[in-house]
């Protein structure tokens, strides 16, 4: 890439800062410069918000029709798998699958539903009612 | 409190993180380039059935904390490193460093990372930054890929020390041990064993997954994927491979820019014309990633979608896999005089 093609598009990380960029100078001399984004990187985290947007309402309309437990709504928001779940709450893996079933969510003692919460930031009933009130 | 530091950015943060931590023992003359080149950062991999945020497992740079840990290594300087399973030791011993003088390099986890925007954060462990002070409850930190330094509140830092998850870093904290001077003639040196390395790693790799062959073979997956997966799952794939590619910490058309620069600060060192051309090649390996790139990017805003397009995203890669072939096996045939 030559230097003067490097995009100066707008990107969400531009809001913080601008990326340094290698590329060749007019004499073909690697140099480093810096750009605002690029529009098809840009792009590719909108397209990856968008599903994950789709995916959140999707776990939202599960749990309404008792297809699975709250744990998936917030998977979703969080960004999480059952991998990561497990890592911060300190239950198992089949734990965690196992809690995502409506029916064995609502027996969960309140130390455990506690543990999700802490892990998905939020308090108990924010978990049991999906209801988060974020600033 | 606060130990003598200069911020400088880079294109990469394990890269910026090894240069400005090498600054602090009064290594000068290594940049970016030449410690990703000594560090051997240049990869490929595709990992198949591994999922990552429901896509494809792709990296494009070595594994996190390779570079730091062979460009002190190539240049015979010790290290300190240090993990924690408990959150009060892990800040104690970030402290007793800060008080002897030593900005420390830290692995993070981004999700929790405050500065950052929310778009960014997803659950990525191997982030890298350095800690060169504390200002009442505010810690000091030299983050390479932004522009300007900032903070994080003793409790920020130690959520992102020890996120959880894949690569988790478990409070992960290092540095060069002490002051030290380095010759030409080890540089040199090192710069042979960085290339070595990295042509064993692209091209001489056990399976089809990884090095040039790994890319290839994504080359041949992409143009399965509008079939198996749907246009609409594909494109998400594409994103994603887009993603990886170019993003700030990751980058794969970005790596190939930065190995390229690497091959040139080399020449000053074996005053060999090949590196020059194979140089060369690499910025036409980066060039063509990027337009690979804007091609992934018609079929994920929909602009275009038919297998024709699948295949000649496929092709691309299938073409950089020969170009980045070549410039190893250039690498490899040349004959270093040290």
């Amino acid at each position: 890439m030559k230097k003067e093609d490097i995009p100066q598009h707008d990107g969400a990380l531009n809001k913080l800062t601008r990326e340094m960029v290698y590329a060749v100078d007019s004499n073909g001399q690697y140099t480093t410069a810096l750009s605002t984004g690029w529009e098809v990187k840009a792009t590719a985290l909108d397209v990856a918000w968008e599903d994950i947007e789709l995916r959140i309402a999707a776990a939202r309309q599960k749990v309404l029709n008792k297809e699975a437990s709250p744990l998936l709504f917030f998977m979703e928001l969080r960004l999480m798998d059952t991998g990561i779940v497990s890592a911060y709450t300190g239950f198992w893996n089949w734990q965690v699958k196992r809690h995502l079933k409506p029916a064995i969510f609502e027996k969960l003692s309140e130390n455990k539903l506690q543990r999700y919460a802490t892990a998905f930031n939020v308090s108990v009933t924010e978990l049991k009612t999906m209801e988060v009130h974020e600033g | 409190m606060k130990v003598n530091f200069e911020h400088l950015q880079a294109a990469h943060c394990e890269n910026g993180v090894t240069t400005n931590l090498l600054k602090t023992i009064g290594i000068r003359n290594m940049t970016e380039p030449m410690v990703f080149g000594i560090g051997s950062g240049l990869f490929f991999i595709y990992i198949p059935l591994l999922k990552i945020n429901n896509g494809p497992a792709i990296a494009f740079r070595t594994q996190p904390g390779l570079i730091f840990k062979r460009t002190c290594k190539s240049l015979g300087i010790p290290v300190v490193r240090k993990k924690f399973s408990s959150r009060p030791e892990a800040e104690k011993f970030l402290m007793e460093c800060l008080e002897q003088g030593h900005p420390v390099g830290c692995q993070v986890g981004v999700y929790y990372l405050s500065y950052f925007p929310k778009e960014y954060r997803f659950h990525f462990n191997a982030h890298n930054l350095i800690i060169y002070g504390k200002e009442g409850d505010n810690y000091l930190v030299s983050d390479p890929v932004m522009e300007e330094v900032t903070t994080l509140t003793s409790y920020e830092l130690e959520r992102v020390r020890f996120a959880k998850g894949a690569l988790a870093p478990r409070g992960q904290i290092y540095y060069p041990k002490e002051q030290r001077v380095i010759t030409d003639d080890q540089v040199r040196k090192a710069i042979v064993t960085g290339v070595k390395r990295n042509v064993r790693d692209m091209l001489h790799i056990p399976g089809g997954f990884a090095g040039v062959k790994g890319i290839a073979y994504t080359g041949r997956k992409i143009k399965k994927w509008r079939d198996k997966l749907g246009l609409h799952k594909a494109g998400l794939y594409l994103a994603q491979l887009v993603r990886m590619q170019e993003e700030i910490g990751t980058g794969g058309g970005g790596f190939r820019y930065i190995y390229g620069a690497f091959l040139q600060q080399a020449h000053a060192f074996h005053a060999n014309d090949a590196l020059l051309d194979i140089s060369r090649t690499f910025t036409q390996a980066g060039d063509l990633w990027r337009t690979s790139a804007v091609q992934a990017a018609g079929i994920y805003k929909g602009r275009i979608g038919s297998q024709e397009d699948f295949n000649t995203m496929g092709d691309y890669l299938i073409e950089i896999a020969e170009i980045e072939r070549k410039a190893f096996e250039a690498l490899a045939k040349i004959k270093w005089h040290s």
